[in-house]
């Protein structure tokens, strides 16, 4: 008989209410999904003066601002969340919601909600800010640029989950993140544009699973993609959340090792 | 099959940990059994015995090795979606976020839950309702099987599955959670416990089954499982007096006997002939059988002999409704 796939939305809400909760009173949760980001642009904003952009042919303000949006979507809701569903499962919560009526894509969802409102409502001011302060123009193309997000959040969601499988403790998520974290950060555009790197080194970083989603907002922002890069970095990125998301399905642990 | 009657069908269960052969661990072998609408059925067995394997299967949480399990009609595992809402679990060792409080908590499985009760009510059943503001991290184990037991009712269950319902509990705590069990099968929930306190089984159970080694050893209602084993008399010879001074065993009932310095112990399954025969010849020899002890067997005997005795180091047969030294950690109960 076929499993009938249903997806509750009050079900996730109630879920992800008590995880906000969670979230409000975990000052670390908080710091990493709040501060660090912020903090993170800063310090890139400043890194970023030194190099010649010319290439790349645009502003620090640009590169950092667009940049900043891989780095919310790596804190406030990748690293977070392999905390988060590590700290479930070693609490037995994630077992013990199995044996209720959340279906298992509810219940990784609905733990990933509070991190998706607080990334995204960062995003949002970081695009206000830009706008009013940092002199950038107004977004561009907003449906590359929503469609850029939604691809991140999906993937970096899907991403913890399969990450969170290699963490045996909450402490050790953050040892299990670097690797994504820093390959991104150093080969995704987070901090150097593609158009500014050597070209076989832009292909290679093109392909890696967070570079397609800076490449959308970038270009939603900033306007001067093509269709034919729009559809290429779309395809990538679909590409890599199904991967993650059968990755997830595939090995992520609903109870602790013993 | 006819589901109206019985709600939960096992048969020719099996599950296995690991690969085929020696590497792997058959925690499961071959258990077979209904329980009907409105019984309490209890599972017992000792450490191992794989009561938790069992219940895991029936819940929906693990996919049978081979075999076949419905719940209310439904394959629980492939049909989680029409099962789910209408069954309550209370796992062995469930866990709840840390940082929440218990109303928080139950507020959570609330909007999780179909038609469920409201969060007062859920925690009043369990007598929880002053506790409600306080942080799971600050409450004690038995507290935490209360909450637990809290969330299984919340929906209002027709089967109800406790894994080990009452294990850290005090004195007090358990027979309030009995009084719980008894009135929510008055009401005509389907119950099915795995225990480790015969006291337990025996004043809850309509039906019983006592689990080795993944099998289940013997089966059916507390009365029948205990019949099955033999009574008990004891006493002890005057000097001068020996065994076979008595009359033939064989002829009075008696189905095995031992001597240890002087004090004789008869199994029988028929005591009362057995006594009589024995008290007869007493009177006629004028002989003072000191120490006269006859008693039925009890559940806990009739466990200890189909289970073994505890594990290394535990006093087997402490005292009635003393844990058999079993099941101590969650997940490893394969």
């Amino acid at each position: 008989m076929a499993k009938a796939v249903s997806i509750s939305v009050p079900r996730m809400t109630a879920l992800g209410r008590a995880e906000f909760i969670l979230l409000g009173r975990n000052k670390m949760g908080l710091y990493v999904a709040l501060l660090l980001p912020v903090m993170m642009v800063w310090g890139v904003r400043r890194a970023i003066g030194e190099v010649d952009l010319g290439e790349a042919g645009m502003s620090v303000n640009e590169v950092a601002l667009t940049g900043a949006f891989g780095y919310i979507l790596l804190f406030a809701v990748y690293q977070h969340l392999v905390s988060a569903y590590v700290a479930r499962r070693e609490e037995l919560v994630l077992k013990r919601l199995r044996t209720g009526e959340t279906s298992d894509a509810e219940i990784l969802t609905g733990t990933a909600l509070p991190a998706v409102a607080v990334a995204l409502a960062q995003c949002v001011l970081l695009v206000v800010a830009g706008v009013l302060w940092l002199d950038l123009r107004s977004v561009a193309r907003p449906d590359l640029m929503a469609i850029g997000l939604l691809l991140g959040v999906a993937m970096s969601i899907a991403l913890a989950a399969v990450t969170a499988s290699w963490a045996k403790t909450v402490q050790g998520s953050q040892l299990v993140t670097s690797p994504l974290m820093l390959i991104s950060v150093a080969g995704s555009g987070l901090m150097v544009p593609l158009e500014a790197m050597p070209d076989t080194m832009a292909d290679i970083c093109s392909l890696l699973p967070l570079t397609p989603v800076i490449q959308l907002v970038r270009g939603g922002w900033l306007g001067g993609m093509s269709a034919h890069e729009a559809g290429g970095a779309i395809l990538t990125g679909i590409a890599w959340t199904i991967v993650a998301a059968y990755g997830a399905k595939r090995w992520f642990r609903w109870e602790p090792r013993r | 099959m006819d589901i109206g009657d019985s709600v939960i069908d096992v048969s020719g269960l099996r599950r296995r940990y690991g690969p085929a052969g020696d590497e792997g661990f058959e925690a499961v072998r071959d258990i077979s059994f209904t329980v009907a609408r409105g019984e309490l059925f209890a599972l017992l067995g000792t450490n191992g015995a794989g009561k938790t394997s069992t219940v895991e299967l029936l819940e929906g949480l693990a996919e049978p090795t081979a075999g076949e399990v419905r719940v209310l009609g439904h394959d629980p595992y492939a049909e989680r979606s029409a099962v789910r809402p209408r069954i309550g679990v209370m796992l062995q060792e469930g866990g709840f976020p840390a940082d929440l409080t218990v109303a928080e908590t139950v507020r959570m499985w609330a909007g999780c839950t179909t038609g469920a009760r409201p969060v007062a009510e859920a925690l009043e059943l369990v007598d929880m309702l002053r506790r409600k503001d306080v942080r799971i991290k600050q409450l004690s184990g038995g507290e935490r099987r209360r909450l637990d037991l809290a969330l299984a009712l919340l929906g209002r269950p027709e089967v109800l599955f406790l894994d080990e319902p009452t294990t850290g509990l005090d004195p007090e705590a358990r027979h309030n959670t009995w009084e719980l069990v008894r009135r929510l099968r008055a009401e005509g929930t389907t119950v099915l416990l795995t225990t480790h306190y015969l006291e337990e089984a025996e004043a809850l159970a309509d039906q019983l089954a006592i689990m080795r080694e993944g099998r289940i050893v013997s089966s059916g209602t507390p009365e029948e499982v205990i019949g099955s084993y033999p009574a008990r008399i004891r006493f002890a010879m005057p000097v001068g007096w020996f065994v076979g001074d008595l009359p033939p065993l064989a002829e009075l009932g008696v189905v095995r006997h031992e001597e240890e310095r002087g004090r004789i112990e008869l199994q029988t399954r028929e005591l009362q002939r057995t006594l009589t025969g024995l008290l007869l010849w007493a009177r006629e020899k004028n002989v003072e059988l000191e120490g006269l002890d006859a008693r039925t067997a009890s559940l806990e005997e009739a466990f200890l002999a189909i289970a073994g005795a505890g594990p290394a180091g535990e006093p087997a047969g402490a005292g009635p409704g003393a844990g058999l030294g079993v099941d101590s950690v969650a997940g490893r109960n394969a």
